[in-house]
């Protein structure tokens, strides 16, 4: 019998209330279950979080670093997206 | 050629401060060099539990076993973070235990001296946690993404470790004499394995010029062992106990502690298997891994029994 640890998932934690989840590390476990208690136990054994996501590793989907430039590249020449590409007149002031 | 290409990509980075991720291409020697160190590191916070896990039955009072089973708690947890950030390496857990149940793969030395007294708990907690800080402030800069934030994570819990143990260090040499003894006498016993924590002499450290290239270590073994004995010294002082080395004395000139170095063969001996634990921490380590194996058989049973029900 092989002697297994169960898949790896990946914790994300959200801090306060209205905070995005933010990932904190991995772990492994058998369920979903098991995942969120050992996530409990392992990331927020100093109330780092009121709240935690798990999520198997192997159903993240992430770009790949080697196509990096091309894949934001339609970001790149966009400059109008910003504020500061556009004008207004100082008597206005703030806006 | 695309390899060239790559590794260019990879000393630019190096050259810029940057920091390397999973799947950022990295030569192959970065990456073994990486599995070994963070490894190692996972394993020796495993093994640690066990010297300290020794004395939370016979801790001398409830609020000192409370704080002695949370610190060994969180030595479990920092094994863990590791574990997972070395596996982000390619290679996988039950390898990474394997290598450990077999002998094959290293911890750190200091894990393989008994803890004789209730003083041992304290030193520990003040020298053996003072000096992996030391080291592991380091490491919150170091290269590669998952073993840096595994480390800001790991700095965090540790102040209380330290400070725990100077806790009881104080109590006993504020004591009754006898009590001032037993911790004089940890201290004696604790101070040069707690040295050797840091490795070997620059001059004789294998895997040091890498590590610096790399920028995996920031600092080398001799500067941060001459950085610990500068800053424990006022704290040995202050307890009235004295460390066992006729040749430490404040150097004026360079401002910092003159200090013997510790054994080097005791070093070498100790951490190719001979120390004075070694058999009972790798024997603990496997026994505890057997007696938990129905408990994973079992896991993964009723997670596939459920997977099974939902596909039905
Ligand atoms: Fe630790
Ligand atoms: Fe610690």
């Amino acid at each position: 019998m092989s002697d297994s640890q169960g898949p790896i998932w990946e914790v994300f934690v959200q801090k306060k209330a209205g905070q995005p989840f933010v990932h904190c590390g991995s772990l492994h476990a058998f369920d979903k279950e098991m995942a969120l208690q050992n996530a409990r136990d392992l990331y927020t054994r100093r109330n780092e979080g009121m709240s935690l996501w798990v999520v198997l590793s192997s159903a993240i989907v992430s770009s790949s670093p080697e196509d990096m430039g091309p894949f934001f590249e339609p970001a790149n020449d966009k400059v109008y997206r910003h504020p500061t590409f556009y004008q207004i007149p100082d008597a206005i002031g703030h806006m | 050629m695309e390899n060239k290409n790559f590794e260019d990509i990879f000393e630019a980075k190096m050259a810029k401060n940057e920091i390397i991720e999973p799947k950022d291409w990295m030569p192959d020697n970065y990456r073994k060099h990486l599995i070994r160190q963070i490894s190692q590191h996972a394993h020796s916070e495993i093994v640690g539990m066990l010297p300290e896990g020794n004395w939370i039955t016979r801790a001398p009072s409830l609020r000192s076993k409370l704080v002695l089973l949370a610190k060994v708690q969180d030595e479990g947890g920092h094994g863990l973070y590791l574990y997972t950030a070395a596996e982000t390496l390619g290679t996988d857990r039950d390898e990474l235990l394997n290598a450990l149940h077999t002998g094959k793969a290293k911890y750190s030395s200091i894990f393989n001296y008994p803890t004789l007294t209730w003083a041992d708990i304290g030193a520990i907690g003040w020298l053996v946690d003072g000096a992996a800080i030391m080291n592991q402030v380091m490491l919150q800069r170091t290269s590669y993404g998952p073993y840096a934030r595994a480390m800001v994570r790991i700095c965090k819990e540790e102040s209380f470790h330290q400070r725990q143990g100077y806790e009881i260090m104080c109590h006993l040499s504020f004591g009754t004499s006898e009590q001032k003894e037993m911790a004089q006498d940890a201290l004696n016993r604790w101070w040069y394995p707690t040295l050797m924590m840091f490795g070997p002499p620059d001059a004789e450290s294998p895997n040091s010029e890498n590590a610096i290239k790399w920028r995996i270590k920031r600092e080398s073994n001799d500067q941060l062992r001459q950085r610990f004995v500068n800053q424990t010294m006022e704290q040995v002082d202050y307890l009235g106990l004295t460390v066992p080395d006729k040749n430490l004395k404040y150097n004026e000139t360079k401002k910092a502690y003159d200090f013997s170095e510790p054994n080097w063969a005791e070093f070498k001996n100790v951490i190719s298997g001979n120390g004075p634990c070694n058999k009972e921490r790798l024997a603990a380590r496997n026994e505890a891994h057997k007696k938990g194996e129905w408990v994973r058989a079992a896991a993964a049973a009723y997670a596939k029994k459920n997977k099974d029900a939902v596909a039905a």
